[in-house]
């Protein structure tokens, strides 16, 4: 039990049975979002999950709160009509990487422009899952799937740049496999007041097995990763002997830990957390919340601007009707 | 001036069309705006047609520039814009060349002979002069030189180019005119003034324009003008000019008023339904939130989110936009909610003709989804009439959790009538019945009348329950593959849209009740229609008007009323829909009478029809007159 309500993760359960495949990475998200709800302290009734299509998206069924399966890629839109006309409900955003930057691309960024207060997680598997195994738009160039036989020739988005590029308040990235981290990046999303954006790494067992064996597994992951955490240097390594630094020509390079760079989530420009955000392997990549900056949310604006033009007007629907010109017709005697 | 009075007694006339033409530049939309407030304050009957182009400034004095402006105003009652103008204001040879095969024979044309150099013609396609080469023969000419005059009006005036006092020539116009029509010039002095308050100078330049207009016509004595239109004997009440687009927003606004919810409108730019965005956005003390979305498909689920957050979600669009949004009216009629969705029908398909009319959607609105996917649809018939069919629209969609399409037309959300104001207070009060008692709550339960389910909004404790696309069992509302669900939902989806028409009112055919020809109609076509069948009868036919405000589901005495005359005419702005929607739904056959230009009806056209089938003695079968 947390909070003052007396929470627990039991609560937000739902009577309905869990139907992803044996050994999806959705259990894990599932059971330690289920986990952290409490810690919110927000009553159920005042919190909403919206998704759109795909596997992940089937998420809001199994949260005991209130919830909608919305259609493919629409769930920010949906969500942002949601949050404006009820501001003080906590809504949450469940996408996957085909739902949120495929066919929903457009709805992302939109929504992390306008810094709507919703908390948007994307559950990054790298593949399309419920159609059974096509190459998605963070698939690796080159991949081989039943829609790329020889091998993709687009190449992946990066969902961090992306949302950082479309001004996104709140960027952070997690796994699956390490509940503990991913609670904490959940925690802070869930705390921060504007669009938040967290990518979570997500295997799927099925379609696209491994996908991420390579960084994020138990035993390479302290050098293949890079935990970040504000105000300390950017360290790695099992013994936390490597850093990043400054490099020739406005870069991150790899080097000792003097002169290590001091993570800075608060930065008002992007360069360090595009740098970040734009690490390829066999580059460390960053892990946790790459910015976490404050600025109005739309929803809080709009609200003001209404709560501003009802105090100087009072709503009145018959000076409504009757405003501009009008003349009257006298009954003819 | 006011006080000045002309040197010539007005002559009264019941009515009269005029239309202003010029380049989409040369303001002709505001002077026949500010010409039709005028005729509303002096109490005539009106109707209005604004015309104009899909280029914002197409080549100056080019005919793909033209823009137009129509008003018929009169002493009496008035139905639709006139078929054809008594004055044409022409500012240019491409407004002429456009427009002059509607003036009316031996009407009046009034033109700025300025404009008519060689270089002016060849642009506007002239190959000779029409000033001098009998092209205007049978017409009675105002031509007056604009340019000069306003030249010599605002001599004096400082701190004005030229291109500044030439662009006053739209304000000598309306000032010609209203001399035309010996209207009072002291309300629109006025409101020159209002209007120019930042800019003085410009405000000076154009009441002096505007005078000058007026003045040439006294002086003059122009025509056999001046003449007087006596104010119409409408029904008693208060009245203002409203704009279908505007009628519509306020029609939205009143409903969530009435049912004490917020207001939640998502829209995405698109001719001819901004309007209604503009409207809004101005409204936000109502507890209306607008939304200007990335695209359409965020404007309708944006709209369709903030329904299941508990407010009268509402968007609008026109047709291209419609179709992008098909797929969330799906989800809309899934999750059984509130969803207002107004389709300002444009000229189609695709692009189409984004600025012209038409009445091509009605088969989207009823029929263009996937699966069994029934919405109710309706359809405004007038700029007035918007208001309550906004209401209705909003009462149906919240009483029924559904969503409502509600068709308008370019014509009818940009034209203008006077409209009798409701009393607010007289309005019906709109009950949204939200849910809150947790005992035996079931997200899909039905009212046993109407088979609406709860609306149960989040933030209501002990409520807490998922909708979706997928399909629901039909209490619980999880999701439910079985067969015979499916078929039960599909069939109580269907049932539930098929009870609204037991809430209409009953069917009264105006004219005669029975007859020779019954035409039945929808939409926009109102006005042409009413005008043709009161001509009809005139002339000694026994024909009678069904106006259809519900298109789907039709009204249930619509057969029995069809049924009384010997044959149905339809009059559509499309190739059959509503004909074969009627014959599909009903088996009834009608006879089309269909036009597909982009412009409304001439009442002409529809007479004549009545006419034709009235003497034909044929059997009734299907056909398009041609």
């Amino acid at each position: 039990m947390t909070g003052k309500l007396n929470l627990a993760k039991k609560d937000f359960v739902s009577d309905q049975e869990v139907r992803w495949c044996p050994g999806c990475a959705d259990f894990a998200i599932l059971s330690t979002v289920q986990k952290v709800m409490p810690e919110l302290d927000v009553p159920r009734e005042n919190i909403v999950f919206v998704s759109g299509i795909g596997c992940s998206s089937r998420f809001p069924y199994y949260m005991n709160t209130y919830g909608m399966h919305g259609i493919h890629g629409r769930a920010p839109a949906i969500a942002t009509g949601l949050k404006m006309a009820r501001p003080e409900l906590t809504v949450f955003v469940v996408t996957g990487d085909g739902d949120g930057l495929s066919i929903g691309g457009n709805h992302l960024i939109h929504a992390l422009r306008r810094n709507i207060d919703l908390k948007i997680l994307l559950f990054d598997n790298r593949i399309y899952g419920l159609t059974k195994g096509q190459a998605s738009p963070t698939s690796e160039l080159g991949k081989r799937t039943k829609s790329s036989p020889y091998g993709t020739v687009d190449r992946p988005f990066n969902p961090l740049t992306i949302a950082l590029g479309a001004g996104a308040t709140f960027v952070a990235r997690s796994v699956a496999t390490d509940t503990a981290h991913l609670a904490t990046v959940l925690r802070r999303a869930a705390q921060h007041k504007g669009a938040a954006f967290v990518q979570i790494w997500q295997n799927c067992p099925v379609f696209n097995d491994g996908a991420f064996d390579s960084w994020a597994e138990r035993d390479v992951r302290d050098e293949a990763l890079i935990k970040l955490e504000h105000g300390k240097p950017l360290l790695f390594g099992k013994a936390k002997d490597k850093a990043l630094r400054t490099g020739a020509g406005f870069s991150l390079e790899v080097g000792g830990t003097d002169g290590a760079v001091v993570h800075d989530e608060m930065r008002e420009d992007l360069a360090l957390s595009m740098a970040l955000a734009a690490l390829e392997p066999p580059m460390p990549q960053p892990m946790g919340v790459l910015r976490a900056v404050s600025r109005p949310t739309v929803d809080a604006l709009a609200r003001e601007q209404e709560e501003e033009a009802a105090r100087k007007q009072a709503p009145d629907l018959e000076g409504l009707l009757r405003s501009g010109d009008t003349w009257t017709v006298e009954a003819q005697a | 001036m006011s006080g000045s009075s002309p040197s010539r007694a007005p002559r009264d006339i019941d009515h009269a069309v005029v239309r202003f033409a010029g380049d989409s530049g040369d303001g002709m939309q505001l002077t026949g705006t500010e010409f039709t407030r005028e005729a509303a304050f002096q109490g005539n009957d009106l109707a209005t047609f604004p015309d104009y182009p899909a280029e914002i400034r197409a080549p100056a004095g080019t005919t793909a520039g033209v823009s137009g402006y129509q008003i018929q105003f009169a002493a009496h009652e008035v139905y639709s814009a006139g078929d054809q103008p008594d004055t044409l204001v022409a500012m240019n040879p491409a407004a002429l060349k456009v427009h002059l095969a509607d003036l009316k024979k031996g009407g009046l044309l009034v033109l700025n002979e300025a404009s008519f150099q060689p270089a002016d013609l060849t642009r506007a396609g002239w190959k000779s002069n029409p000033l001098t080469d009998h092209s205007l023969d049978g017409y009675r000419l105002i031509q007056v030189d604009f340019d000069k005059l306003v030249t010599h009006a605002c001599e004096g005036l400082p701190g004005l180019g030229a291109k500044d006092v030439q662009r006053t020539k739209n304000f000598f116009a309306l000032g010609l005119v209203f001399w035309l029509y010996s209207r009072d010039t002291a309300r629109q002095e006025k409101a020159i003034h209002e209007r120019f308050a930042k800019k003085p100078e410009i405000g000076e330049a154009n009441l002096r324009a505007f005078k000058a207009g007026y003045f040439y016509g006294e002086t003059t004595e122009a025509a056999d003008a001046p003449w007087h239109i006596a104010p119409a004997r409408l029904s008693p009440g208060t009245y203002r000019n409203v704009m279908g687009s505007t009628a519509l927003a306020l029609g939205l606004v009143a409903a969530a008023q009435k049912s004490g919810l917020r207001l939640f409108f998502g829209s995405y730019p698109i001719t001819p339904a901004s309007d209604i965005l503009h409207e809004l956005a101005k409204h936000r003390q109502f507890g209306v939130t607008t939304f200007q979305a990335e695209d359409e498909i965020a404007a309708v689920t944006a709209s369709i989110g903030a329904a299941f957050g508990g407010a009268l979600g509402a968007t609008a669009s026109s047709g291209p936009g419609i179709a992008l949004k098909t797929e969330a009216l799906g989800l809309a009629l899934m999750i059984e909610l509130p969803l207002v969705v107004i389709d300002a029908q444009r000229g189609g398909p695709s692009t189409g003709l984004p600025t012209k009319t038409e009445q091509s959607d009605l088969f989207q609105a009823v029929y263009g989804r996937n699966g069994e996917s029934p919405i109710p649809v309706l359809a405004a018939r007038s700029p007035a009439d918007c208001f309550e069919v906004a209401f209705e629209a909003s009462r149906i969609a919240i009483e029924y959790r559904t969503p409502v399409i509600l068709l308008s037309d370019g014509a009818i959300g940009n034209g203008t009538e006077p409209w009798k104001l409701p009393r607010a207070d007289a309005l019906p009060r709109i009950d949204p019945k939200l849910r809150t008692d947790p005992e035996g709550f079931q997200p899909y339960s039905r009212d046993p009348e109407t088979l609406a389910r709860p609306w149960a909004v989040p933030g209501t404790k002990g409520l807490e329950h998922r909708v979706g696309g997928l399909e629901k069992d039909s209490l619980t509302g999880n999701v439910s593959y079985d067969p015979l669900n499916h078929e039960k939902m599909t069939r109580t989806r269907a049932e539930k849209v098929n009870r609204i028409a037991r809430t209409y009112p009953k069917l009264v055919p105006a004219g005669d009740p029975d007859g020779e020809v019954g035409v039945l109609s929808w939409g926009g076509t109102y006005g042409s229609v009413t005008q043709a069948v009161i001509d009809a009868r005139a002339s000694g036919i026994r024909v009678g008007h069904i106006h259809l405000r519900h298109i789907f589901p039709l009204p249930l005495d619509l057969p029995e009323v069809l049924s009384r005359y010997r044959r149905i005419l339809l009059p559509e702005l499309n190739l059959g829909q509503l004909r074969l929607h009627v014959r599909g739904q009903l088996g009834i056959e009608t006879i089309g009478l269909n036009k597909i230009q982009g412009k409304p009806f001439h009442v002409a056209e529809v007479r004549s029809a009545i006419e034709a089938l009235a003497r034909s003695p044929g059997p009734v079968t299907h056909k398009e007159l041609a």
